[in-house]
């Protein structure tokens, strides 16, 4: 039912873990089955320099938060706004279509971290 | 890669014996019973054969098996047949929040249709509420359906204590023996049962076929019209080799249930202890002891249940969950809720269902990598505490 890609990323997901100090950290749950999601962001120069995810949810889940921050390191704050659940899925080559809003949650999750980190900014 | 299918409450592989007994009825066999020429007569016998060798599994009489299309079409015949039937007598309906889609579902369809269905709450172990079938049931009750045993969470139900109240009330009792039989002895006599629904895959036979236990002069309507096969309960031309093959599966099982059960159930345990004691924070849903000696079911805090089969699928073993992730529907499995587990301890759950090919080295394999793998979804887990990383 998955894409190799999928299955790829499930395995070995990249950029798993925590950021301990982090520049913006964003958590999304996910209202249709319930599942829970974090991002964490290092930014440097106006760029994501690291960002790390935990997710507690299904492959698809795992996989496209994988995706995601493959696609947003090293991408400026204005670039990796524009990331949408739609490159998400079209980088992992498509998502059975009740799996799609699983990559919502990871996209949503960037997005969130990356306010946080505005928000921190301002307040400066 | 070998796979292990950890399964079988999905999909069971037929027996060898079964098969064979079934290949003649496609070719040289393909008579209609309906016709009175020789190859009739020789249909028309096998299947009343077939009706001796479904009822002995059982206990009943050969006069009071039908055969239909499967489980889902039992259950859909005696639910809707049994309620029209006896509505002049009253419009209640009970059953219980454990029971299959193909029991829940026509039991909605019912009460949009103007009866009024009462649904027994169970208890943490997934038994249902002896007091509450008492106060539920009243004179306007014709009938109870219950499940004989759960075969997602493999707690079996008190039902001869259920027959005595639902008997009490002059109702019908329907029991959904489907992942029951085969495993436990079920005698319909001794339990007092109205009727009973078979499925013929989960005893080893063909898909596609199944049987409904009436009692001798329950009263109940078809709900399928046309040419009155099988007493006028269910038409339509009888599939002869699944009935046939149906019969065998059911003999065999009949015949191997005690030394089989024994042997599943030594696994069983072996399984649940070996996950137990390895894996902290793993916990048993369903009776810890009146529980089918083929049904593992664990859930592990922190994790989701489709990883966890994705991961083991990898590694060549199938197996299924409860999780909401899994499901069409993106709820969690109602009888995981039912037996009060909040809905992200439902999704940790991971359902193994054993059976007639998996042996001792299969369990070993699974209890060496469901650590590992339980370990790693874990540390992707925004849940999961720290302190539970380390020391594991
Ligand atoms: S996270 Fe639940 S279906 Fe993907």
């Amino acid at each position: 039912m998955y894409s190799d890609k999928v299955l790829e990323h499930f395995r070995n997901p990249q950029n798993m873990g925590e950021i301990p100090n982090a520049d913006g950290v964003g958590t999304v749950g996910n209202p249709v089955c319930g599942d829970l999601m974090t991002i964490y962001i290092k930014i440097k120069d106006n760029r994501i320099d690291d960002i790390k995810f935990k997710t507690f949810g299904c492959g698809a889940a795992i996989a496209t938060s994988s995706m995601t921050t493959v696609l947003a390191k090293g991408k400026t704050i204005e670039e990796a706004m524009k990331i949408t659940r739609k490159d998400v899925a079209n980088q992992l080559g498509g998502l059975p279509p009740v799996k799609m809003h699983c990559s919502n949650l990871a996209a949503e999750g960037l997005h969130k971290a990356i306010e946080d980190y505005q928000k921190k900014v301002e307040k400066k | 890669m070998q796979r292990i299918h950890l399964d079988h409450s999905s999909s069971k592989s037929i027996h060898p014996q079964v098969i064979k007994i079934m290949m003649p009825y496609f070719s040289q066999k393909h008579g209609n019973p309906s016709t009175i020429y020789s190859q009739g007569h020789e249909a028309k016998e096998a299947i009343e054969d077939a009706r001796e060798g479904v009822a002995s599994l059982i206990g009943a009489k050969s006069n009071e098996i039908i055969f239909t299309s499967g489980a889902t079409e039992s259950n859909n015949l005696a639910i809707r047949g049994v309620s029209y039937r006896n509505r002049t007598k009253g419009d209640h309906l009970i059953s219980s929040t454990i029971e299959h889609m193909s029991v829940i579902n026509p039991l909605k369809y019912l009460g949009k249709k103007g009866f009024k269905t009462s649904y027994i709450p169970v208890d943490r172990y997934g038994t249902i509420d002896l007091e509450v079938v008492k106060k539920t049931i009243d004179n306007n009750t014709i009938l109870a359906s219950v499940i004989y045993a759960n075969g997602e969470i493999g707690t079996i139900e008190p039902i001869r204590e259920i027959s005595e109240i639902v008997h009490s009330k002059n109702a019908y009792l329907h029991v959904d023996a489907v992942a029951a039989a085969g495993q436990i002895p079920i005698d319909v006599k001794k339990d007092n049962i109205d009727l009973l629904s078979l499925s013929s895959n989960d005893l080893y036979g063909p898909k596609g076929v199944g049987a409904l236990y009436i009692k001798e002069g329950t009263r109940i309507q078809p709900i399928i019209y046309g040419g009155g096969q099988e007493k006028g309960l269910r038409s339509g031309s009888e599939n002869i080799p699944g009935i046939v093959g149906m019969a065998k599966a059911a003999e065999i099982s009949s015949r191997n249930m005690n030394n089989e059960s024994r042997r599943l159930r030594a696994l069983r345990d072996n399984l649940i202890t070996g996950i137990l004691d390895t894996i902290k924070e793993s916990y048993l849903n369903g009776h810890p002891t009146m529980r089918l000696p083929n049904n593992v079911n664990i859930r592990f805090k922190y994790i989701e249940g489709e990883s966890l089969i994705l991961s083991l699928d990898m590694e060549g073993v199938s197996a299924s969950s409860g999780s909401a992730c899994t499901s069409k529907t993106l709820e969690p499995s109602h009888v995981l809720r039912a037996i009060g587990l909040p809905h992200e301890d439902a999704h940790g759950s991971l359902l193994f269902t054993l059976g007639s090919g998996n042996e001792e080295e299969d369990i070993n394999y699974v209890l060496s990598i469901l650590p590992r793998i339980v370990k790693k979804l874990r540390k992707i887990s925004p849940l999961t505490p720290k302190s539970l990383l380390e020391d594991t």
